[in-house]
């Protein structure tokens, strides 16, 4: 190797390395920070328990209703946009196959919306739902948060249904099936593990994000009983207890990130062990 | 409308009654294109029951072409552009529309590799009865052990028809995707290089269930082997460069090649 070409490489092989390095202590940074501030607040209480009076001063509660709202929220949002991905993912790989142009552009078109801030789909679903005469409830969340991972599970579960090989696709219709059955019947099962993968994906998505429900899922003190009913979200009780002066409600948003980080860090370590492997 | 219903029904009648020796395939003037280029150039030909064809002739000179063509696989590439007529049973296979799917079931296919479906052994057999609208268990199970026995691996994985088709081995996987074919009840059996990503064994097993098979079925096979379609062909396609160059029963094309093409082919072949 000449002289140049050694410390070239010496050269990037520092880049990579001090770049990781940030990542690495720009994460540790922001678990510490949480966990610092929030696990001495966490206690079974937190957990159990709804606001009681006086909680938003610091007096006794729990925040039991952002917990089950979220769930509730991204469990029927995902429900929600899975309906509505399948068939779609299916249908770009085995009706759409034969117009390659068209699918490059539907796959764009989606990467497209991937990338659009939750607070525009907030704002657009919540212009959209008041005209209709909705008001802020889990519903309107509901369909929301639905719109905003939509797209992120067509494009996951079109991932993992363009691997299939068309050799499969040609076995199944020699056999005599339609399109609908070898989608359906298929294709389904074949990419079902992926599929599990694609829905965790979403999932996380959904239940972290506060910009999305900021304007439609509105908030209240209590678990909601029916898609109507106004819900409280974990992101957003972040937000209120955040902008507390009490310290001590401060600390009690930090026990609420702890909270949320280790739903998604659950969500993101089972879909990574779901992955098959090739 | 009545008319052409009742010309159906003869034709279907005619079908019964024919003869051993009467084609069941018949290709006439069958030209493929794709982006330009000619795949298949004026390819007619028939192919006679109850025996094993051997489309032979080297790589990319459109074998696997031609055998998607006749069950419309070509269907899946937009590319193609397809002209011609292909008749089974008398019927033309491009006139069919919708109709391919009960077409398909006429012809069991094979190809390069085994693809079986993401279910139990069972289940890939029970798939096609189900198609048809066979569902009693009664009958399902006899059917599965039937085919499974027809392509002798019915011992191998009796004790485990309801674990996943896709642990199977390679040369276990083609022979399921056979009686998975045979199911359905096919007249047909398109086979495209079958053995070819098989062990000397499962291979030997493939070819040996092929010379059985003749009795039942027409069947077609693809392959480049020299060694293998003497060993099962009765007729002989040659096709070089998208034409059929030569074709006849093997003992002619190959002890009294005419052109100079196969008569190179078979020198090196050997
Ligand atoms: N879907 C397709 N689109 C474009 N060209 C194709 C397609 N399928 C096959 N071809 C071309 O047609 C020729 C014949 O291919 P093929 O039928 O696979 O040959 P063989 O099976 O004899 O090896 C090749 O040159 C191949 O590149
Ligand atoms: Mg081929």
């Amino acid at each position: 190797m000449t002289v140049r070409r050694k410390y070239e490489e010496n050269f990037f092989r520092f880049l990579s390395f001090l770049f990781t390095a940030i990542i690495v202590f720009a994460l540790v940074q922001i678990i510490w920070t949480i966990a610092k501030k929030g696990v001495p607040s966490l206690s079974w209480q937190i957990i159990s328990q709804e606001p009681k009076g006086g909680y938003y001063f610091g007096k006794d509660g729990g925040i039991l209703n952002a917990i089950a709202g979220s769930f509730y929220l991204a469990v029927s949002a995902t429900v929600l946009a899975f309906i509505i991905s399948l068939p779609v993912a299916l249908f770009m790989n085995i009706y759409l196959i034969r117009y390659q142009r068209l699918l490059i552009g539907i796959r764009f078109f989606l990467d497209v919306l991937w990338g659009v801030p939750s607070i525009v789909y907030g704002a657009f679903s919540f212009t959209l739902l008041m005209y209709l005469g909705y008001k802020n409830s889990l519903g309107a969340g509901t369909i929301t948060v639905a719109a905003m991972i939509t797209p992120i599970m067509i494009r996951a579960m079109d991932e993992v249904v363009k691997t299939i090989p068309i050799g499969l696709q040609e076995a199944s219709l020699a056999l005599g099936s339609t399109k609908t059955e070898t989608a359906y019947k298929v294709f389904f099962r074949e990419a079902l593990p992926g599929f599990a993968t694609a829905i965790l994906l979403a999932f996380g998505r959904g239940i972290g994000d506060a910009a999305s429900v900021l304007f439609t899922a509105g908030y209240t003190d209590y678990i909601p009983h029916s898609f109507s009913e106004p819900t409280a979200t974990l992101p957003l009780a972040i937000f209120f207890q955040l902008s507390s002066p009490i310290e001590e409600v401060q600390n009690r948003a930090y026990a609420a990130a702890v909270i949320l980080t280790l739903i998604v860090l659950v969500l993101s370590v089972s879909a990574r062990l779901l992955k098959p492997r090739k | 409308m009545p008319s052409t219903i009742e010309l159906k029904q003869e034709t279907e009648v005619k079908v019964e009654s024919i003869p051993a020796h009467v084609p069941i395939v018949k290709i006439d003037k069958l030209n493929v294109y794709s982006k330009g280029t000619h795949i298949l150039k004026d390819v007619s030909t028939v192919i006679p029951k109850n025996k094993i064809t051997v489309l032979l002739g080297p790589s990319g000179c459109g074998k696997t072409t031609l055998l998607k063509c006749l069950n419309r696989l070509t269907d899946l590439y937009p590319d193609l552009k397809i002209n011609g007529s292909i008749k089974i049973d008398g019927e033309d296979i491009f006139d069919a529309g919708r109709d391919i799917t009960t077409i398909r079931q006429k012809m069991g296919l094979l190809l390069q590799r085994p693809y079986p479906l993401p279910m139990s052994i069972y289940d890939n057999i029970a798939y096609g009865l189900k198609l048809k609208g066979i569902r009693k268990k009664k009958i399902v199970n006899a059917k599965v052990e039937k085919h499974l026995k027809e392509v002798a691996l019915w011992d191998e994985v009796k004790d485990r028809l309801k674990t996943s088709a896709q642990r199977l081995s390679i040369g276990q996987q083609q022979r399921l995707c056979l009686a998975r074919g045979l199911a359905v009840e096919p007249e047909i059996i398109l086979a495209d290089e079958p053995s070819s990503a098989l062990d000397p064994i499962s291979s030997k097993v493939i070819d040996e269930e092929f010379l059985r098979l003749k009795s039942d079925y027409t069947i077609i096979l693809v392959t480049h082997s020299l060694r293998q379609a003497k060993r099962l062909g009765d007729n002989i396609i040659f096709m070089y460069y998208g034409e059929i160059v030569e074709s006849g029963p093997a003992e002619q094309v190959f002890e009294n090649p005419q052109s100079k093409i196969l008569q190179e082919y078979l020198r090196v072949g050997h």
